[in-house]
């Protein structure tokens, strides 16, 4: 038994190389003073910085602004985790409340977050396979037998991406259409249509790519896609939280499919 | 016109006023007429575990839960998922943001749902047999994919940063176990100082929870929302009570932050 050593130590007292404030006087963001040192930072740069304590060039900046833009969730009330900003408006409830509990929905298993840490992590994986020798279509074959799916491959609705294009062709304007995760990502999906698997790369596997061509960890790349879809959630609120109220979709009473057991009595 | 898109659902049936559809004249859950016959004859847990269940709790499921519930109603400020909720409360956040605040806290696998949900799965592969969970501890599956959970770093349902398992646990444990319907608790209370050897961290409420919930006949998932829910309470009471009390009696840690890499620390020492 360990015991409460490690606690004792640690009452009231916090080491941090993060960051403090010295009220009325300066801000210390990760060993930087904000207003002297950081001043100038896009506030890409800065969330960036904050991440992973190390700066980007303007190139690599504009692209992770770009994977957010082209992929954050469209302003479309029908995706779930917009749905939440659009409840919430029409329920008129604040938008902060709405927002942050649509940031949080965005952390689900088919879509969002936990595709995006699963289709890095595929990339890693599959990287340090094949530098062991390992056949590509194999570690497919059986990523798909173990999982049954390839993160970043397939899309819950549709096949095709609409998202593929522009973001492929934003990373070549800037250079990065030739990096070895993204040139993977490409040789997996051509593999899953050799071995007729119906499956194409979706938005997930292309920015996870991009993401690790540019030296971005599997943690760091999930840090950066937290807020990304709050640019599509606030217009869902707005337009909901300005209509009359309650009128978002209402469901009526015989919109309910009952498939339980009949009227019983509690007695 | 398409067919209406429908809520499929084997908990709720409505049937609507005449002058409105939006409106339900009865609701039925599990087939209860809810307001006409449930309300008033039903407590509180009963009607919960019927939510889930989808049958009427026993006697001694109701009592299980019921002090269950109780028991986890208030964790007590220095929980950091009440810490959470009083946060909230002294900056004068909205109530919704509080409970969103301990919620988001209090689903971690430390101490809080997550760590629920992972000691049920080994009650589910283990049971009551102590190889299993000799073998389940000292074995952690590994998991070779990356997820947006960390990993596990103690076994889940102990607490790594006790020395022994509290008093307020065991008394919890023993009038637990002496009512369960199911054998967890009561195989947890009899070889509860064995299986802590093995995790080398005495039980926590966690995993007394998760063996109350696996007792109960409640999934993993089902156990994990339902600690969640039923810890609320004390993060709302607590958060109001410093809102009113206000942040300059609460503590700040004005002294404890120890800044590591100050810049202009570092200037001094060129």
């Amino acid at each position: 038994m360990n015991g409460p050593s490690k606690l004792i130590a640690s009452e009231d007292q916090w080491n941090t190389q993060m960051g403090l404030v010295f009220p009325g006087k300066r801000v210390v963001f990760r060993g930087k003073d904000l207003f002297r040192d950081l001043k100038d930072l896009r506030w890409m740069e800065l969330l960036r910085y904050g991440i992973t304590g190390r700066f980007f060039d303007p190139k690599q900046i504009r692209l992770f602004e770009g994977i957010w833009s082209l992929g954050t969730s469209y302003p479309d009330p029908r995706i779930w985790n917009n749905r939440i900003a659009s409840l919430a408006g029409t329920s008129r409830s604040t938008a902060t409340l709405g927002i942050g509990a649509a940031i949080a929905i965005s952390e689900a298993t088919v879509y969002g977050r936990g595709p995006d840490v699963k289709a890095i992590d595929f990339f890693f994986r599959t990287k340090r396979a094949l530098d062991n020798g390992e056949i590509l279509s194999d570690i497919v074959r059986n990523e798909l037998e173990k999982y049954r799916g390839i993160a970043g491959y397939a899309r819950p609705f549709v096949n095709d991406d609409e998202r593929i294009k522009p973001v492929t062709e934003l990373a070549t304007s800037l250079g990065f259409g030739n990096g070895n995760y993204l040139g993977l990502a490409y040789e997996v999906e051509k593999t899953l249509l050799k071995l007729r698997y119906r499956i194409k790369m979706n938005a997930a596997a292309l920015g996870a790519a991009l993401a690790a061509d540019q030296g971005l960890s599997c943690y760091e790349y999930y840090l950066y896609l937290t807020p990304a879809f709050i640019g599509g959630m606030l217009p869902c609120y707005i337009e909901a939280a300005g209509k009359e109220e309650g009128t978002f979709l209402p469901f009526a009473c015989d919109r309910i499919e009952y498939i339980g057991p009949s009227n019983r009595s509690w007695d | 016109m398409d067919k209406k898109e429908t809520i499929r659902t084997q908990i709720w049936r409505e049937e609507a006023e005449p002058d409105n559809p939006f409106a339900a004249a009865a609701c039925f859950c599990h087939g209860y007429d809810v307001f006409g016959d449930v309300v008033g004859k039903a407590t509180w847990i009963e009607y919960l575990f019927l939510l889930f269940k989808g049958e009427r709790p026993s006697r001694s499921q109701a009592k299980t839960l019921e002090d269950l519930a109780v028991s986890l109603a208030n964790p007590g400020p220095r929980d950091n998922s009440v810490h959470a909720a009083m946060s909230g409360g002294v900056g004068g956040s909205n109530n919704a943001a509080c409970l969103m605040a301990a919620l988001a806290v209090g689903a971690g696998q430390l101490g809080g749902g997550r760590e629920v949900a992972l000691s049920m799965q080994m009650w589910t592969k283990c049971s009551t047999d102590i190889p299993s969970w000799e073998s389940s501890i000292r074995h952690s599956p590994y998991e070779e994919r990356a997820d947006v959970w960390p990993p596990m770093e103690h076994t889940p349902g102990f607490n790594p940063h006790s020395a022994s398992c509290p008093t307020p646990l065991r008394l919890l444990l023993n009038h637990l176990a002496d009512q369960s319907p199911g054998p967890s608790l009561c195989w947890l209370r009899d070889n509860r100082e064995h299986i802590e050897t093995i995790a080398g961290a005495p039980l926590a409420i966690t995993g007394i929870s998760a063996a109350t919930f696996h007792d109960l006949g409640f999934t993993p998932a089902e156990g994990e929302m339902l600690f969640l829910l039923l810890r609320l309470p004390g993060a709302a009471a607590h958060a109001l009570e410093q809102r009113s009390i206000g942040f300059r009696n609460f503590p700040f840690f004005h002294n404890s932050i120890h800044l590591e890499n100050d810049p202009e620390v570092d200037q001094l020492n060129l």
